[in-house]
């Protein structure tokens, strides 16, 4: 195994394979808590969490012969346990250590459970992939999919509220206040974009822009390839 | 009485599942593009979530709380969703194959449809009575048919309108249920 495999195997969930932005799953909680950029590094965190040891988890079940023939009729169940035992683990930690992320992030840290997302790696990576690859694997999807989920939240609530919230729980206070760049334009922020509605605008959006981006390229590589016939 | 009307026109407008909540939005963008799937999959999710939603809650008040092991209900109530869809499915191909081959396909899908386990979750961290969490859980998914119909009916013309390349598939889908959900979020001040 060598060192340029498990980069890129590290780094296709960033760009190439996106689990929010080229995939788009797990939609519900990058629609819902991304009001604030705090909100989406709290859910990062426990995704990240879940989402390595589910992996490390599915592909150990599924490694040895023996094993993989009993798991495989009924891997569905298997996978549904496993991974509501990680994420009853998550809440428990996150209601101990980090109670006012977990207040905000409310029913949506359960229902990690069934974010397709990690259902969508054991599934297509974990049960056919050695235990060290689906643990790259995992960490490269979830910090992909924080990424995403940061973008959106960092668009929503620089509009939204003025301000940019990193982290405030325990004694940390990493808030930036950006209120001067709309006094200087003499307007108020734009309100919609912390309600619901803006996290459907702000999601479809950075997509179109996404998607503006890849026809670009593709454009760009045809006329490349017809100059090459020239 | 009042109180029940409350929850349910909540429940149903003000809180909808897909445009307040955000829970099944999945199910929403990918489903939602024609109307006969849009049905298909609405009137699964009916059936499931107040099946689902009686189980859970009989459960949770029942077993898991003279038991005082309320923290394990995440894993308990999507293993009950799944033996419940499970059952549904062989019930249903059971005994009325039309009907089996209108919903079959949809029901697998509704194991991992959030909309399911988080209206389960809610009525446990609401505290609702029987007959609270009945209407809720009855509120909910038809609010969740009522929006994913209207949804598909417009996909549907959209399809014929020319859309600027960029925005074809689904950044158009989603600005189409921000303006939904512009019209919903009115909704709010009618209480």
């Amino acid at each position: 195994m060598d060192i340029k495999a498990v980069r890129d195997n590290f780094l296709k969930g960033f760009i190439k394979e996106n689990p929010l932005f080229v995939t788009v799953l797990g939609t519900c909680p990058a629609l819902a808590i991304t009001t604030k950029v705090e909100n989406a590094v709290g859910m990062g965190i426990a995704l990240f969490f879940v989402l390595i040891l589910s992996n490390l988890l599915v592909s150990l079940v599924t490694f040895k012969p023996k094993l993989r023939a009993l798991v495989m009729p009924v891997r569905i169940p298997v996978y549904i346990v496993l991974i509501a035992t990680l994420v009853v683990i998550t809440e428990m930690l996150m209601e101990a250590f980090l109670q006012p992320l977990y207040v905000t992030l409310g029913v949506f840290i359960p229902l990690i459970v069934v974010n397709c997302i990690i259902f969508g790696r054991a599934e297509a990576y974990a049960s056919d992939h050695k235990p060290l690859d689906s643990v790259v694997d995992g960490a490269g999807m979830a910090l992909g999919f924080t990424m995403a989920i940061i973008i959106i939240s960092f668009f929503r609530e620089i509009l939204g509220s003025g301000m940019i919230t990193v982290w405030t729980q325990g004694n940390a206070d990493l808030v930036f206040d950006l209120h001067f760049i709309y006094d200087f334009l003499g307007i108020t922020p734009i309100d919609m974009f912390t309600k619901p509605v803006g996290g459907f605008v702000m999601f479809g959006l950075i997509l179109a822009v996404l998607a503006a981006g890849a026809n670009a390229k593709a454009e760009k590589a045809k006329l490349a390839a017809a100059g090459v016939k020239k | 009485m009042t109180n029940l009307l409350t929850i349910a026109f909540t429940a149903f407008f003000i809180e909808n599942i897909l445009l307040y909540q955000f829970l099944g939005v999945c199910s929403f963008i990918g489903v939602g593009k024609k109307r006969s799937s849009s049905l298909g999959m609405g009137l699964a999710v009916v059936v499931t979530i107040i099946l689902a939603g009686m189980a859970t809650w009989a459960i949770y008040r029942y077993v898991m709380e003279p038991l005082d092991i309320g923290y394990m209900k995440t894993i308990v109530f999507i293993l009950v969703i799944a033996a419940l869809v499970q059952m549904m499915e062989t019930i249903i191909k059971k005994f009325s194959p039309a009907l089996y081959k209108a919903l079959g396909i949809y029901l697998p899908l509704i194991t991992t449809n959030c909309a399911v386990l988080g209206v389960a979750i809610t009525n446990i961290t609401r505290d609702y009575s029987f007959a609270e969490m009945l209407v809720y859980s009855a509120a909910i998914p038809l609010g969740y048919l009522f929006v994913m119909y209207i949804y598909a009916i417009i996909r549907e013309k959209l399809e014929l309108n020319p859309v600027p390349k960029a925005f074809r598939g689904i950044p158009i889908a989603m600005i189409l249920a921000a303006l939904l959900a512009i019209i919903f979020s009115r909704f709010g001040g009618l209480i």
